[in-house]
């Protein structure tokens, strides 16, 4: 595969006159040619079981649209709309569950379709279809390396953004009473998550002018060192901010964590569940629950 | 520039401003626990809402503040530290251990009271 990337022209634009006029007659059989390619090429990607999560008629709309897109950039040596349209494409077909080495496979099946087209079209001159072929393949690999890219690019920014999302809704600092907080925990903690939840619950505590917080972690199977550590500090913190921290629902594997980096229990309030972390942060607030009547 | 201490009952409030220079922090220091024995105050709050930044001198200072009050009758209680300034003085290893914190002057103030009415 071409090892250049990007969009720059420079090295197509060095060469003599003669590839680009071997492309241009190229590009001109290929549009002769177009029905009959672009069928071919689907059939390939159906044999191939290629592109399964999408329907027949789906795949040929596509088909059509890359194959003119591809033609186009073998022409004009311009690979910015066929960026664009790959990051397009992806955007619309990951979330439906279509694989990196379907995007790059069926790419590669055009360009194998079409290089066999060439080939039947130059069988008698082995010279010129050699020379079609050096003006061929470099730019059918750039637009293959082109929309592979893409995709993978597209595919990152999804992934960063579920990232986002999932850190954004997984830090709620929340106010269950005047004064106090509840920070329900739940998944894996990883140093950066455990740095925004800090963040997060230190302005909590002073825009919620809190004295109390519960930091509930049953969700949580176990954490490392430096993530308990991370806690401990957290506990420390909120205390420099007038509050004070219970934290609640330590599993074994935690308080084994806790107990080996060695942890000034004085410093860590502990109970044993969310409901008792939420009494024990009642009575330190001077709140007083009584039922007034049998439930009934 | 040097740190202004008022009297307010039986309390003392020093307010830091945003730069303090170490010998500030030394005059401060001199001038609380002269003047706590002087006022008989029974308590005083130290305010640092505008330091945005806290160094391992101010933090230790205010330990030491905190300690020798203490050695001469009254409390100490710190108030309006910062969230980023919380977090940052942890990781340094300086948690004002044994030293009351509040969240700004109004709840230091309510602390003391609180902590009057329990003590008379």
């Amino acid at each position: 595969m071409a090892k250049r990337e990007g969009t720059s022209t420079y090295p197509e634009a060095k060469q003599t006159e003669e590839p680009s006029e071997l492309l241009r007659e190229l590009v001109a059989h290929l549009r002769q040619n177009r029905t009959q390619l672009r069928e071919e090429w689907v059939v390939r990607i159906t044999e191939t079981r290629l592109l399964t999560a999408m329907t027949k008629e789906e795949i040929f709309a596509e088909a059509t649209s890359v194959y003119d897109s591809y033609v186009e950039a073998l022409e004009t040596e311009a690979f910015e709309a066929l960026q664009a349209y790959a990051r397009n494409l992806s955007e619309r077909i990951i979330p439906r569950g279509v694989e990196t080495h379907e995007v790059v496979g069926i790419v590669l099946l055009l360009r194998d379709v079409l290089a066999r087209s060439l080939f039947a079209k130059y069988q008698n001159d082995f010279k010129k279809l050699n020379r079609i072929l050096d003006a061929y393949e470099p730019a059918a690999n750039r637009i293959a390396n082109t929309v592979a890219v893409g995709f993978v690019q597209e595919r990152e920014r999804v992934i960063r953004q579920q990232q986002e999302a999932i850190r954004e809704l997984s830090t709620p600092v929340l106010q269950v009473r005047e004064r106090l907080l509840i920070l329900p925990i739940i998944g894996v903690i990883d140093p950066q998550r455990a740095r925004q939840l800090t963040e997060q619950l230190l302005r909590g505590i002073r825009t919620n002018r809190a004295k109390v917080v519960v930091i509930d972690i049953t969700g949580v199977a176990a954490m490392d060192v430096t993530v308990a550590n991370h806690l401990v500090q957290t506990v420390e913190a909120s205390r420099l901010l007038g509050a004070t921290v219970i934290v609640t629902g330590l599993s074994p594997e935690i308080a084994q964590t806790l107990v080996t980096i060695g942890v000034d229990l004085g410093k860590m309030n502990t109970v044993g569940d969310l409901q008792g972390g939420i009494e024990q942060a009642e009575r330190l607030l001077g709140y007083k629950v009584e039922t007034l009547a049998e439930p009934r | 520039m040097e740190v202004p201490i008022l009297k307010q009952g039986a309390v003392l409030i020093a307010t830091f401003q945003a730069a303090l220079s170490d010998a500030d922090l030394n005059q401060l220091r001199m001038g609380l626990v002269q003047q706590v024995v002087k006022f008989r105050s029974r308590a005083v709050i130290v305010d640092v809402t505008a330091m945005d930044v806290m160094d391992s001198f101010a933090s230790r200072t205010l330990r030491e503040i905190a300690h020798m009050i203490r050695l001469r009758g009254a409390e100490t209680v710190i108030v309006g530290i910062q969230p980023e300034v919380a977090f940052a003085m942890v990781q340094l290893g300086l948690t004002l251990e044994g030293v009351a914190t509040a969240l700004d002057l109004e709840e230091g103030l309510a602390y003391l009271n609180e902590k009057f009415k329990t003590t008379n």
